[in-house]
C-alpha cells in the first residue's frame, strides 16, 4: 500500500490495537517520505536503532522512524552498514530529531551524516565511547565514572554570563543540568543537558520474558505507569495475536484516565506553589492524595503500577468499588470548581501565568510540539482522538485546546482535560461491559509489536520484538518528553530567570523517561 | 480573599497522627550519641536527592508534605542546598552518570549526616540492577544508614524511615 503519494510500498501489519505500516527504505526514500510527513505536518513519534548483525551474511545495523499518519502509525527501517555505520540527519527535517539520532549513535555506535549534530547525549563520559550497549557483541561491564567536559553553546557580549544548573536540582525534582546564559535576569539562551538518569533500561530488556518486561516498562517513568504499561502491553498483544476481552480494555481506560488526573492535579498545585500560592499547593495535593489513596484501596497500589498486564489487567472493579469512584468524581467536580474559580480570580497569580513562557502555535508547529504542551499552543494532537484504540472509539473524548501556548494555556489544558477525564470516568463506569479481566498471552519467536497510548503528558510509545527464543530481542519504549524538552529551550527566551521555575513545572516533562 | 478563607474553612484540618519509628529499617547501629539526637529532637532538615529514580519515589515523597501527612509539622522540612542537611534521602538505583553528583553532595553535606535509601531500586539496586549504566543500590556509592524498601514506599513507610533515623535505640519505648 502508499502513502503521502510516495513511491515506497507498505506492509499493513497485523497489530489489532494500532493500525500500522511498515517497510524497508534505503536512504534517499526516507529522507523524501520524511520531507513528505513533514509537509504534510504529521509528526515524528520516536527514532530509534537497533544490531541486526545476528541475522546472518550482509546484514549490519537498522535505524528505525515511526511517524503519526492519519492512516496510522508509519514505521520505516533504515537498513545500516555494518562496519562504520552511519545514517542520513533527518533533524533538518524534523528538528526534535537531533537528541534521539545522538541516543542512536550512544547506544549502537550508527553516526549521523553531515552536518548533525554529534555530541554525546545519554553517554557522559562514563563509559568509553566505544562502547556501545545496546550492540550485541557489548559485554557486560563497568567503568570508571568520569567527569564530562560538555560543549554548551556559548553566548558572548557585553555582560552575558552563564548559570549552572543541575545536575541535582533545588526541589524534590528529577535531574537534570540547565545551562543559561543571561544578561541581566532576562535570558538570552537556555541549553539541556539531559541523561543522568539513564539506567541502560534498553540493555536490561533484553532476553526478559514478556511478562518481566511488563514490570520493566512500568518503569520506565513511574508517574506514567499505568500509560506504559498499557502501550507495552498493546505491543506484547501484538506479538502474542491476543486481543484482551473488552471488560480489561475499558479497566485499562479507567486506570489511564485516574492516572491524568492525579497528575494534573498535583501540576496545578505546584503551579500554584510556584506564583507563592501555597494555598494552591496544599488544596490540590490533598484531593491528589485523595486519588491515590482510592487506587491503594480499589486496585491494590497508590500508582497502579503492574495493574496492566500483557492479555487485560490484574485488578477488577464491582459494583461498590464503582459507587466509590462515581462519588469521588463528583466530590473532585465540586472542589474543581471552586479552585478554578479561585485561581482565575487571583491577580498576583494570572501576572505571573499569562503571557509567561510563551510558545506560539507557530512555533509549536516548527518545532514539532506534541502531547499536554502540543494542545496549549493549538496543536491538535491526542491520540485519544486521533487513534483511538478500544474503548477511546466508544468515549469520544473531546480534545482540550489553548492557544495562548503560555503558562496560564498550560494550567488550563490540565483544568480542561480534568474535566474531562471525569466525565470519561463517568461514562466508563456506566457503560463498562462484563466479561473476563484477562486472556493468556503467549509470546512468540521473532514478532514485531507496537503500542501506542496518550499518557498525561503526550503519547507513549512501544517498539517491540521478540527473537528465535520468544524473549525480547529488543524494547524500545518512547516518552514524548523527547519532543517537548526543546520547546522548553524556547519557552524561556527573553523570560527572567526566577519565572523559569514556573514555566518548568507547565510543562513538567520526564527526565526518565527520555534518559531511559 | 472570601472564597480561598471559605475554601480553608471548610476543608478544616485533615494531617493525620505520625506513624512509630520503624527500627527495623535500620541498616547499621545508630551513628549518632544519643545526646546528640535528644538535642536534635526531631528538628532535621533533609535533602532529597534523585540519583536515578523513576520518579514513584519521589511522588510518595512529594506526598509528605501534604496536609494529610504533614511532616514539616514534626519539625522535618526540606531544604534545596545539602549544605544545610542533616540527612540526605536518596531515591534510585544510582545511575552511573550521577555517581559523582551523589558522591559530591554527600561530601557538601557537613557532620554528622544521615542517609536514607529509598525503595527497593535505593536499597538493592531493584528491577535496574548493575550494569553499564547503573551503580546498583545506594550503599554501594555512599554509607547508609536506613533503607527503607518498597516499590515506591508509601508516604507511611518513608515516615517511619525517616524517624528511625533520627531516633536513639533508647528512646524507642518512651514512644516518639
Ligand atoms: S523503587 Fe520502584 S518506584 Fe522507586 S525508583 Fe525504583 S522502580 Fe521507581
Amino acid at each position: 500500500m502508499k502513502l503521502l503519494n510516495q513511491t515506497i510500498d507498505f506492509e499493513a501489519l497485523d497489530n489489532p490495537a494500532v493500525t500500522s505500516y511498515a517497510a524497508r527504505v534505503n536512504a534517499g526514500e526516507l529522507l523524501t517520505f520524511c520531507a513528505a510527513a513533514r509537509k504534510a505536518k504529521r509528526p515524528l513519534v520516536a527514532l530509534w536503532g537497533s544490531d541486526e548483525r545476528d541475522r546472518g551474511e550482509g546484514f549490519g545495523f537498522a535505524l528505525h522512524t515511526a511517524l503519526d499518519l492519519s492512516e496510522g502509525l508509519v514505521c520505516l527501517t533504515l537498513p545500516l552498514a555494518a562496519e562504520n555505520p552511519s545514517f542520513p540527519d533527518l533533524a533538518p527535517i524534523y528538528p526534535v530529531a537531533n537528541r534521539m539520532q545522538r541516543a542512536v549513535m550512544d547506544t549502537i555506535g550508527a553516526m549521523p551524516e553531515g552536518d548533525a549534530d554529534r555530541r554525546p547525549w545519554l553517554r557522559h563520559a562514563n563509559w568509553p565511547a566505544d562502547f556501545w550497549p545496546l550492540r550485541n557483541d557489548a559485554k557486560d561491564a563497568q567503568f570508571e565514572a568520569q567527569n564530562e567536559d560538555y560543549a554548551f553553546v556559548r553566548v558572548e557580549g557585553d555582560g552575558v554570563h552563564e548559570i549552572a544548573v543541575g545536575p541535582i536540582h533545588a526541589g524534590i525534582i528529577e535531574p537534570g543540568h540547565f545551562r543559561f546564559s543571561v544578561t541581566g535576569e532576562s535570558v538570552l539562551r537556555l541549553e539541556q543537558r539531559l541523561g543522568w538518569t539513564h539506567k541502560g533500561i534498553e540493555r536490561r530488556f533484553k532476553g526478559m520474558g514478556l511478562s518481566d518486561g511488563a514490570r520493566l516498562a512500568g518503569r520506565v517513568s513511574g508517574d506514567s505507569t499505568v500509560a506504559y504499561a498499557w502501550a507495552y502491553a498493546q505491543a506484547a498483544e501484538a506479538i502474542g495475536a491476543v486481543t484482551p476481552p473488552p471488560r480489561a480494555l475499558w479497566l485499562r481506560a479507567l486506570l489511564l484516565e485516574r492516572e491524568r488526573i492525579i497528575n494534573h492535579l498535583g501540576d496545578l498545585g505546584y503551579l500554584g506553589n510556584d506564583v507563592a500560592l501555597a494555598f494552591g499547593l496544599m488544596q490540590f495535593m490533598r484531593l491528589k492524595e485523595d486519588w491515590v489513596r482510592e487506587n491503594a484501596r480499589l486496585f491494590g497500589h497508590r500508582f497502579m503500577m503492574d495493574r496492566i498486564v500483557p492479555g487485560g489487567v490484574s485488578v477488577d472493579i464491582d459494583e461498590d468499588g464503582k459507587r466509590a469512584i462515581a462519588a469521588q468524581c463528583d466530590v473532585l467536580e465540586g472542589e474543581l470548581h471552586a479552585l478554578k474559580d479561585i485561581y482565575d480570580d487571583h491577580a498576583g497569580l494570572q501576572d505571573r501565568f499569562l503571557t509567561t513562557g510563551r510558545i506560539t502555535p507557530q512555533l509549536a508547529e516548527t518545532l514539532g510540539v506534541i502531547g499536554l504542551a502540543g494542545r496549549a499552543s493549538g496543536q491538535c494532537w491526542d491520540l485519544r482522538c486521533n487513534h483511538p484504540c478500544a474503548p477511546y472509539d466508544q468515549l469520544q473524548p473531546h480534545m482540550q485546546l489553548e492557544h495562548n501556548g503560555d503558562v496560564a494555556a498550560r494550567a488550563l489544558v490540565r483544568f480542561g482535560e480534568v474535566k474531562a477525564s471525569l466525565d470519561l470516568v463517568r461514562k466508563i463506569l456506566r457503560e463498562m461491559p462484563d466479561g473476563d479481566i484477562r486472556s493468556e498471552v503467549r509470546s512468540d519467536a521473532n514478532k514485531r509489536g507496537f503500542g501506542w497510548i496518550e499518557g498525561w503528558r503526550g503519547d507513549i510509545f512501544v517498539a517491540l520484538e521478540t527473537g528465535s527464543d520468544g524473549k525480547i530481542r529488543r524494547c524500545h519504549c518512547h516518552d514524548p518528553s523527547w519532543q517537548i524538552w526543546p520547546a522548553l529551550e524556547h519557552a524561556i527566551i527573553d523570560n527572567i530567570v526566577p519565572d523559569f521555575p514556573l514555566i518548568n513545572k507547565s510543562f513538567n516533562l520526564s527526565y526518565a523517561g527520555p534518559d531511559l | 480573599m472570601f472564597p480561598m478563607l471559605r475554601q480553608i474553612f471548610r476543608t478544616g484540618i485533615v494531617s493525620e497522627p505520625a506513624p512509630d519509628a520503624d527500627e527495623t529499617l535500620r541498616a547499621t547501629t545508630q551513628r549518632l550519641s544519643e545526646v546528640m539526637l535528644r538535642q536534635l529532637g526531631r528538628a532535621l532538615v533533609i535533602r532529597q536527592i534523585d540519583a536515578g529514580s523513576c520518579n514513584a519515589c519521589e511522588q510518595e515523597i512529594h506526598a509528605l508534605s501534604n496536609p494529610y501527612y504533614n511532616l514539616e509539622a514534626l519539625g522535618i522540612k526540606f531544604t534545596a542546598s545539602p549544605r544545610h542537611a542533616d540527612l540526605l534521602l536518596v531515591t534510585g538505583p544510582v545511575a552511573k552518570n550521577m555517581e559523582i553528583a551523589l558522591k559530591r553532595a554527600y561530601d557538601a553535606t557537613p557532620e554528622p549526616k544521615l542517609v536514607v535509601a529509598v525503595g527497593d531500586c535505593g536499597c538493592t539496586g531493584g528491577i535496574f540492577g548493575e550494569s553499564y549504566a547503573c551503580c546498583g543500590r545506594i550503599a554501594n556509592v555512599i554509607p547508609v544508614d536506613v533503607s527503607i524498601p518498597g516499590c515506591p514506599p508509601t508516604p507511611l513507610q518513608l515516615m517511619q524511615g525517616i524517624l528511625a533515623a533520627i531516633v536513639p535505640e533508647a528512646m524507642q519505648e518512651e514512644k516518639v
